[in-house]
């Protein structure tokens, strides 16, 4: 039998950095997008000189549910920044209650 | 493959005009959509819905899944009709960019795959990097603590030699590092789509997320746990065993504690730099009086003891 391979990654959030074009890429989406998510907050860059922007891994995830909320839902930006702002309380709040609620 | 009935998916009646289905499928997107809900498969869910929408919000696909026997139910066995020609009526330009949704076999055999986004938008180039994919994974929250392997199956599409997309089943085995947290993704190197010429293929994006645990709760790498305890064991102190996921430990509960304490086992959260805590939050839970004797202990305690739990609520 063949000996299977395990693959090996890494954790994005723990050790990773994304340029723009990295950021593009995962999300599908072009660079002017991802700027739009800067001007608007819902993700910052490390480095803030345009053409050196470094972003932290977790900022992948956000850049996610934004694009998920603008396509399925309909949202605009900003509405999507508020709705992922909103998440994060919720996600929260649903994790003090499930604490307390064993 | 299985009939999906997409008036029942998005709750419209096979009359509703197009502004009424676009308003109901708002509406259940909004409920059910995989960043939002905490409902249990509110994935699956949104996958029928996004689906149902994206025939019935065009008029074109609309009218041809009118055509099919109105009788039909979903889940009933379903085969494409003989005279259906999909491939010419539906090319893969008519889908819309969603990209939560990967459609049923069902859609697929009526109108064909989704081709990939950018086949069509970098046209004229001959290298082109593969996209990147993205998909889940759960694990247990002992998983995070040792370190684990997950096959994993995933669904890729790719182009074959003529253009047209191919649906493959891939499994893949992968290793979970220690310490992965909820929700954190990991990235593996060239395992998304295929690259177009000496493009590179794209990267796989893995997100985890933990099983729910039957006491555990996490967060970031901290645990949290509610744990029983008897009145005279915060009362007096104690050391009681509490199982962790590294093992079970001596749990110093001080005298004069209370229901609703919390005390704090450092380091023993999820493993890192730093490694998380747990923290246990105290329940008493008073024994049921179901004997003379256990009785009288009570009625001893209510003549014995000065104690008015409502004192604060007393102005």
């Amino acid at each position: 039998m063949r000996e299977e391979i395990i693959l090996t990654g890494i954790i994005v959030e723990e050790s990773t950095f994304f340029t723009l074009e990295e950021l593009s890429h995962a999300s599908g989406k072009p660079h002017e997008w991802i700027v739009a998510l800067v001007e608007e907050g819902v993700i910052e860059p490390v480095v803030n000189r345009r053409q050196d922007w470094l972003f932290q891994g977790y900022c992948l995830r956000r850049v996610r549910i934004i694009q998920r909320l603008e396509s399925d839902l309909g949202l605009n930006l900003p509405g999507a920044a508020l709705a992922l702002q909103l998440l994060d309380e919720v996600e929260t709040l649903r994790n003090r209650i499930a604490v307390l609620e064993r | 493959m299985e009939y999906k009935d997409y008036y029942k998916i998005i709750s419209s009646k096979r009359d509703a005009s197009q502004e009424d289905i676009k308003r109901s499928y708002r509406k259940l997107a909004r409920k059910y959509h995989p960043d939002i809900s905490s409902e249990n498969n509110a994935e699956g869910k949104f996958k029928d819905l996004a689906e149902a929408y994206e025939v019935l919000k065009d008029p074109k696909k609309r009218a041809a899944y009118d055509r099919l026997d109105p009788n039909l139910k979903s889940g009933q066995e379903f085969h494409t009709p003989p005279n259906w020609d999909s491939a010419s009526e539906f090319n893969s330009d008519q889908f819309s960019d969603i990209n939560s949704a990967d459609f049923s076999d069902f859609f697929s055999g009526l109108f064909g795959q989704r081709g990939r986004r950018e086949g069509s938008n970098q046209s004229g180039q001959f290298n082109v990097r593969g996209q990147d994919s993205h998909a889940k994974a759960w694990i247990d929250l002992e998983d995070a603590f040792y370190g684990a392997n997950r096959r994993i199956n995933l669904q890729t599409q790719n182009l074959d030699n003529h253009g047209k997309v191919q649906t493959k089943n891939r499994s893949l085995n992968i290793k979970i590092p220690k310490g992965i947290k909820d929700g954190q993704q990991i990235r593996l190197a060239g395992q998304g789509q295929q690259g177009v010429g000496h493009g590179g293929n794209g990267d796989l994006y893995l997100q985890i997320h933990f099983n729910a645990h039957s006491f555990y709760r996490a967060e970031e790498r901290d645990l949290h746990i509610q744990l029983p305890v008897a009145p005279w064991e915060v009362v007096l102190g104690a050391i009681v065993k509490l199982t962790t996921p590294s093992g079970v430990v001596d749990l110093k509960i001080p005298a004069g504690s209370n229901s609703g304490n919390k005390l704090r086992l450092k380091g023993r959260g999820i493993p890192g730099d730093p490694a998380g805590d747990i923290y246990v939050t105290l329940s008493v839970s008073v024994p049921p009086a179901t004997s003379e004797k256990a009785k009288a202990l009570f009625k001893e305690m209510a003549a014995e003891l000065v104690f008015n739990p409502r004192a604060s609520m007393e102005g």
